[in-house]
């Protein structure tokens, strides 16, 4: 039977958090990521400098001897709780949880990847894993980039996380030898934004052609990145779970000072249910998104329980969270339907993060084997 | 509070101890039960010389796992729920020495079945407004009223009561939470038959019973205080059991999807593993509130437990009838039985489903525990409400 998920926040992991929030509260306020998202540039450097490079939290998932923090999947989740609650426009999932978890799959034993991992967890320099963003764990391996026999890469990839703010990418391509993963600069890369539903985490188009590309050497590509996007994956849950509990907290806020027909709107039984169920919810994703992080930093993170643990903590939390954003827009009302509000962002990134990394019913699907139910 | 062993090595011994002295096999349980106890083995978080050891709440699955390995006989809880769950902390919280020194021991040994005499026919999610009477006569108290819903009152030794000691005080404040003997002469235990046949609650009359004031649990008029620390240990109890992964309502529906892969189609597929998720989930939230109650007692939190934990037991259930197809067209058994315990999960998919309606009734209606969590987690206002400063004798009824 499976160990006793532990559930709550150590003391480090609360000092981490308010490490965090401090830098967002000053550096990420609603107004300017607005400002940055019309200006056409959402992803903020001077913010992500100094996430990467005064907290660390570019290296938290890269061993110390590396040059990174050494830190687990629990610590990250709490980072993504704090940057989901801010939808703060940084390369974290992308370059720190994606790439990351892509090269340490590699094994750090070749210099390159090692490299590599201590340019990235020194924030010297981001990366981005180049596969559409809806792709999920167990999916085949992406066959969209060819390997020519002079090493070099040719092929399309689309919705790229983070990719529009990357120097580096990391590239699953099939050659001669079989699937394999590549290192390629992205100024050898043409790297094209497109108009995205999501304004905090836009994904670009990728095209390759004949790009020079470095080989990491994987003993088995397919499984690394399949490790990379179920870790990518139970952390996303985390930044559903800070979005999910913003929309709570400031619907709750707002409804508890707005008045009509002479009371408070958060005191009439219909929106105060609405409200307990929705906090009901939230608590119910911050178990599930908890004990998929402690199942991934136990020591197994490929293991039976883990892969349990992060299905489980998807198939829920893609509902959660669009649900906590599409009730603070109603519960709003017209001001919720407004530009203007911050609301928005966060339905358009709930929503995006619905499709992030496997549907709720692609992790469904997904547990069926593991659990025995099959179809 | 004394401080007790906290290490599991501490416990283990202590277990060792116990099973020497009293070989499980050969016992007479009920000696066996006692003996424990006095170990401190009952509780571990209950203070020492009550069956615990002031130990934290958490290192009682030390010792369960333990006493489990040896097949040693257990208290049988399900048949003793409403003791161990409501009666036990309130007694432990509010009561004297002498009260929980009479008590405690017999109540978690089973040798006493408790039951709950809350909920009156005009009382129930507005509980407060109960018209149950108890008089003050002499060094006790003579009481006049009638119960309802009250599951194992036909086995019960003792209930736990509340009662209107004032109705010239506004509705909360004349209540008083009392001890009271189910072998009373005027104690009268009818069975209240329910929708899936059997009869697990009863309706309690109560007509001149007798109670001394030294089974007075709290101060006279603090009842309604009293209460709220059963009805939170209530809400834990009923949605923050442990269960293991798959346990529950879930594991039926679960067996009969392997065991019959003629009943299989997608749509059912997709909604098994939906809330399969859920209940995992809910799983895990019992948990993560367990690890939060590890020390100190259970906060608005179990309401939310509880909320789940209907909702789910309802969908899982009727997902289980529509599953089995034309065996979901069959009952069990509509005989009126009165069952020595609270079953959940007994019996065949078309009890489950229909007890399964209760859960969202029983111990606060989600209705009311939405109210709870809106007003005491998230801070919204309270129900507008006329009853609060009037006299009870002078409310509309």
């Amino acid at each position: 039977m499976s160990r006793q998920p532990h559930l709550l926040y150590s003391e480090v992991e609360d000092d981490l958090r308010a490490a965090v929030r401090d830098v967002l509260a000053d550096r990420c306020p609603p107004a300017a990521v607005l400002a940055r998202v019309e200006g056409g540039e959402p992803y903020d450097p001077a913010l992500w400098r100094v996430l990467a490079a005064e907290l660390g939290l570019a290296g938290l998932l890269v061993p110390e001897k590396l040059g990174g923090q050494g830190g687990s999947a629990r610590e990250a989740a709490v980072v993504l709780e704090e940057l989901g609650a801010a939808v703060a426009p940084t390369p974290f999932l992308g370059s720190a949880v994606l790439a990351t978890s892509a090269l340490l799959g590699c094994g750090t034993a070749d210099a390159a990847v090692a490299a590599l991992l201590g340019r990235l967890a020194s924030g010297e320099a981001t990366a981005a894993l180049a596969v559409p963003l809806s792709t999920a764990a167990g999916d085949a391996f992406p066959a969209s980039v060819r390997v020519d026999a002079a090493g070099r890469l040719t092929g399309a990839v689309t919705t790229v996380a983070d990719a529009s703010t990357a120097d580096v990418l990391v590239v699953p391509a099939v050659g001669p030898d079989g699937p394999g993963l590549y290192e390629v600069a992205a100024a050898d890369a043409a790297i094209t934004p497109f108009v995205a539903l999501d304004l905090t985490r836009p994904p670009a188009d990728v095209v390759l052609a004949e790009a020079a590309a470095r080989p990491l050497p994987a003993a088995d590509a397919a499984a690394a990145l399949d490790a990379a996007l179920l870790a990518g994956a139970g952390l996303l849950a985390s930044e559903q779970l800070g979005l999910a509990q913003w929309c709570l907290d400031e619907t709750v806020r707002y409804l508890g000072q707005r008045h009509q027909f002479g009371r408070v709107v958060g005191g009439f039984q219909a929106i105060k249910h609405r409200l307990a169920d929705l906090w009901l919810e939230v608590v119910s994703l911050r178990a599930a998104a908890r004990a998929a992080a402690d199942a991934m930093a136990s020591g197994d993170a490929a293991g039976h329980d883990a892969a349990v643990a992060v299905h489980v903590a998807q198939a829920y939390a893609g509902e959660v969270a669009v649900h906590a954003a599409e009730e603070a827009v109603q519960l709003h009302g017209g001001i919720g339907m407004t530009w203007e509000h911050p609301l928005h962002l966060r339905l358009k990134r709930a929503k995006a993060d619905q499709i992030a990394l496997g549907t709720p019913g692609a992790h469904r699907a997904a547990l069926a084997p593991l659990l025995a139910l099959p179809a | 509070m004394t401080t007790g062993p906290t290490t599991e090595e501490d416990l283990r011994a202590r277990v060792r101890a116990l099973l020497d002295a009293h070989d499980p096999a050969a016992a007479d349980p009920a000696d066996f039960l006692r003996a424990r106890f006095d170990a401190g083995l009952a509780w571990v978080h209950f203070p020492e010389g009550l069956g615990g050891l002031g130990a934290p709440r958490a290192m009682q699955r030390v010792v369960d796992a333990e006493l489990a390995a040896v097949s040693a006989p257990d208290n049988d809880p399900r048949r003793i729920g409403i003791g161990l769950g409501m009666a036990a902390p309130t007694i432990l919280r509010y009561g004297t020495e002498e009260q929980k020194q009479r008590f405690l021991r017999p109540l978690w040994t089973g040798e006493e079945v408790w039951c709950q005499l809350f909920s009156e026919p005009g009382a129930g999610s507005d509980l407060a407004g109960l018209r149950t009477r108890a008089v003050r006569d002499g060094d006790g108290w003579v009481v006049d009223g009638q119960k309802v819903w009250t599951s194992s009152a036909h086995n019960a030794r003792w209930a736990i009561l509340i009662a209107r000691t004032d109705p010239d005080l506004p509705k909360h404040q004349g209540i008083t939470y009392f001890l009271c003997d189910m072998t009373d002469p005027g104690v009268e235990v009818r069975p209240l038959r329910q929708i899936t046949g059997e009869a697990e609650f009863n309706e309690v009359f109560l007509s001149g019973v007798r109670i001394p004031d030294a089974h007075r649990l709290g101060a006279v008029g603090e009842g309604w205080r009293v209460a709220q620390a059963t009805l939170m240990n209530e809400r834990v109890a009923i949605g923050g059991l442990a269960l293991p992964r798959e346990g529950g309502m879930i594991a039926p529906v679960a067996a009969a999807w392997r065991e019959r892969p003629e009943l299989r189609t997608p749509a059912l597929h997709d909604r098994l593993l939906t809330l399969w998720v859920e209940a995992e989930v809910a799983r895990l939230s019992a948990e993560r509130v367990r690890q939060q109650l590890a020390v100190g007692a259970p906060g608005p939190e179990g309401s939310g437990l509880k909320l789940a934990f209907a909702r789910l037991n309802q969908q899982i259930s009727g997902l289980e009838v529509e599953l089995l197809g034309e065996q979901g067209l069959r009952y069990g058994d509509w005989t009126m039985v009165r069952p020595q315990s609270v079953d959940f999960y007994g019996r065949d998919a078309g009890y489950r489903y229909l007890r399964a309606k209760g859960n969202s009734i029983e111990g606060g209606t989600s209705e009311i525990l939405r109210n709870i969590i809106a007003e005491r987690v998230l801070g919204l206002p309270s129900e507008p409400r006329n009853d609060k400063d009037v006299a009870w004798k002078d409310l509309p009824r």
